[in-house]
């Protein structure tokens, strides 16, 4: 930030805009290299900024209006601190249970952990054999599968709604935590095998090899050799499953919404902002509950994350 | 036992299959079964409340298009998905890009403001959406507080509710699709981080010898990035404008959030859902949501028929 003594270089700008970068002089001038390198340099300090602002500032206003009284937003919108001291009660309202008078989001946050922790363990068994088998093993229609999971990208949400909409209805498992555990990984089984059979190439195939020739059967080498291998895949691949399953709202939406002792927190927020009575700060205090454990794991495991997600993205 | 078996490439094949037959059985029952499916319902009366009785009943009809296709509204949507997506795939990527080239050379704090501007695509769509329509609320909100004190805005302007606004620009009194511009931004500002991480991870893996090359030769700094660096991202920003396109257009959450498809923001996926609870017309939302992934297609052949010229560019997924 201290960058912007550099401004000088601006002053500059009218010399010589089409004089450099001819490859037979022998020594170009570097006017124009110099302007440009500066200029820029100020620039990225500019976009920098910009853009820390604004991808962190809705967060901080965010947790600013969660422990501010609502009668103190009202008076005074603009401000960026809270001006009038700090108040969790709003967090109490939302996290007291509907007898207390509150909004039961202590059981909407015991409902999300239930259905992401169960769609990563199910997402994860199912995905670990298929990319195991799709990167390790020749057989029949190896490279289309692959492809195939990829078209399911190719259909809206909303047109595989309709019908699972139906089918659970008619067999019962609408409102079920389980029947949302099933549409879950169904719709991230796709991704996740492709990260997982990404990271699967790169293990050595020697290392399985020669546990094969010491009389070791395919799933036991999958257990002993690949996967404690492949932990740093299978663990980013986990928090993926984790932060969809969390933060996903149309299939909770149309599922859950008749069974409010199921509600998920993302469903308990957006059906508490439809009523009048609920305050905007208090709905803000809501926002935080769901946002925190995201964000901590997000942080907590950022690098391990990004790496898992754009492993062959290198490849272009 | 084993050993005098089926051929070693048998086996093989057979374990794969094994191994891959729980992710078909997943995708088969709960992708694919329903896709063909919607194309049944979409030819049936079906209807939320006789549900239990018509099921089954086959007589196929095309009434469901014929509603969805000429009710009042659905020609606006459909322009409105079309602006949204391109506009929200092109700022998104455009934002991604700029946000990759900022960041692409170390300097102290680089990962957390790295982290940071992955944020709004790690966050919860209720949660984000929300603070967005507080930030733009016309009585409680800092954009139009910071509008009224710092700027000089005469009156607060909703944001989210308005349909139309008027700017003047020297003396001209323009209309403005206020609520679809804002959509788009907030389009832009949640998904260009996925952008930005697909191009970043590129841009590392660049080989560094080009640009050193074309360094030494003289060529300045904005030169090497149009000659050099950015020919080099057009994989990846050709893939990124496929994928963002579609997910764009088929996009429920965050606009349905922001403002229940009102104030001439809704896109098609919005009215589908509307047909599907609002209405209780399953059929209906069925036909619409054929519609809509058919016009995918559509738009997706045309892509990649006369803009990429070639279909290679799947394989890089």
């Amino acid at each position: 930030m201290s960058r912007t003594d550099l401004d000088t270089g601006v002053a500059e700008r009218p010399q010589a805009p089409k004089a450099a970068a001819r490859p037979s002089r022998p020594r170009p001038p570097l006017s124009r290299e110099l302007v440009e390198t500066r200029i820029l340099g100020v620039l990225k300090w500019i976009t920098i900024a910009f853009f820390v602002i604004a991808t962190v500032f809705p967060f901080y206003y965010m947790v600013m209006l969660s422990v501010r009284a609502i009668e103190d937003v009202a008076l005074d919108p603009g401000a960026l601190w809270p001006p009038r001291g700090v108040s969790v009660a709003a967090f109490g309202e939302v996290l007291r249970s509907v007898d207390d008078g509150g909004q039961g989001f202590l059981v909407f946050l015991r409902n999300s952990a239930v259905i992401s922790v169960s769609s990563v363990v199910v997402t994860l068994g199912v995905s670990i054999l298929g990319a195991y088998a799709i990167a390790r093993l020749e057989f029949f229609g190896r490279r289309q599968v692959h492809f195939l999971f990829l078209a399911v990208y190719l259909f809206p949400a909303i047109l595989l709604a309709i019908p699972l909409f139906v089918f659970f209805t008619r067999i019962g498992l609408r409102g079920s935590l389980f029947g949302l555990v099933l549409v879950y990984t169904s719709q991230i089984v796709p991704v996740t095998i492709h990260m997982l059979r990404n990271y699967f190439e790169t293990v050595p195939e020697s290392l399985e090899e020669a546990a094969a020739l010491d009389g070791a059967s395919r799933l036991t080498i999958i257990r002993k050799v690949s996967l404690p291998l492949a932990m740093p895949a299978i663990v980013a691949t986990s928090l993926f499953v984790f932060m969809i399953a969390w933060n996903e709202f149309l299939f909770a939406l149309l599922f859950l919404v008749e069974s409010r002792q199921n509600w998920t927190v993302s469903l308990g927020l957006s059906q508490l902002a439809g009523s009048i009575e609920v305050s905007k700060t208090t709905l803000m205090a809501g926002s935080v509950i769901l946002t925190l454990p995201i964000i901590v794991l997000f942080f907590a495991t950022e690098r391990l994350l990004v790496e898992g997600l754009t492993s062959g993205a290198e490849k272009g | 036992m084993r050993r005098r078996g089926p051929t070693l490439a048998q086996q093989e094949a057979r374990a794969g299959l094994a191994l891959l037959s729980p992710t078909l059985v997943v995708v088969l029952v709960m992708v694919v079964v329903p896709i063909l499916w919607t194309i049944v319902i979409a030819f049936q009366d079906l209807r939320l409340r006789n549900l239990r009785t018509r099921l089954f009943d086959f007589q196929l009809t095309l009434d469901n298009f014929e509603t969805v296709l000429t009710s009042p509204g659905f020609l606006d949507a459909l322009k409105v998905t079309l602006i949204y997506s391109i506009a929200g795939t092109v700022l998104s990527i455009g934002l991604g890009l700029v946000a990759a080239l900022v960041v692409r050379k170390p300097f102290k704090g680089r990962t957390l403001v790295r982290a940071s501007m992955l944020l709004p695509y790690v966050a919860p769509v209720v949660a984000v959406t929300f603070v967005w329509q507080i930030m733009l609320n016309p009585e409680l909100g800092i954009i139009n507080a910071i509008g009224a004190d710092f700027l000089g805005w005469d009156e607060r302007i909703p944001f989210l509710e308005q349909q139309t606004g008027t700017i003047s620009i020297l003396g001209l009194d323009l209309g403005v699709p206020t609520a679809l511009i804002v959509v788009i931004l907030y389009q832009a500002w949640r998904y260009f981080p996925f952008s930005f991480l697909f191009i970043l991870a590129r841009l590392q893996a660049l080989p560094g010898e080009l640009d050193e090359a074309a360094r030494v030769d003289g060529a300045t700094p904005l030169q090497r990035f149009w000659r050099i660096t950015l020919p080099q991202l057009q994989g990846v920003i050709a893939l990124l404008t496929v994928l963002r396109f579609i997910w764009t257009f088929n996009e429920f959450d965050d606009i349905y959030l922001l403002t229940q498809g009102g104030a001439g923001t809704e896109v098609v996926s919005v009215r589908v859902f509307r047909y599907l609870t609002g209405r209780g017309d399953i059929g209906a939302a069925a036909a619409l949501s054929l519609v809509l992934a058919v016009l995918l297609a559509g738009l997706l052949f045309l892509y990649f028929r006369f803009f990429v010229g070639r279909v290679d560019e799947a394989d890089a997924i």
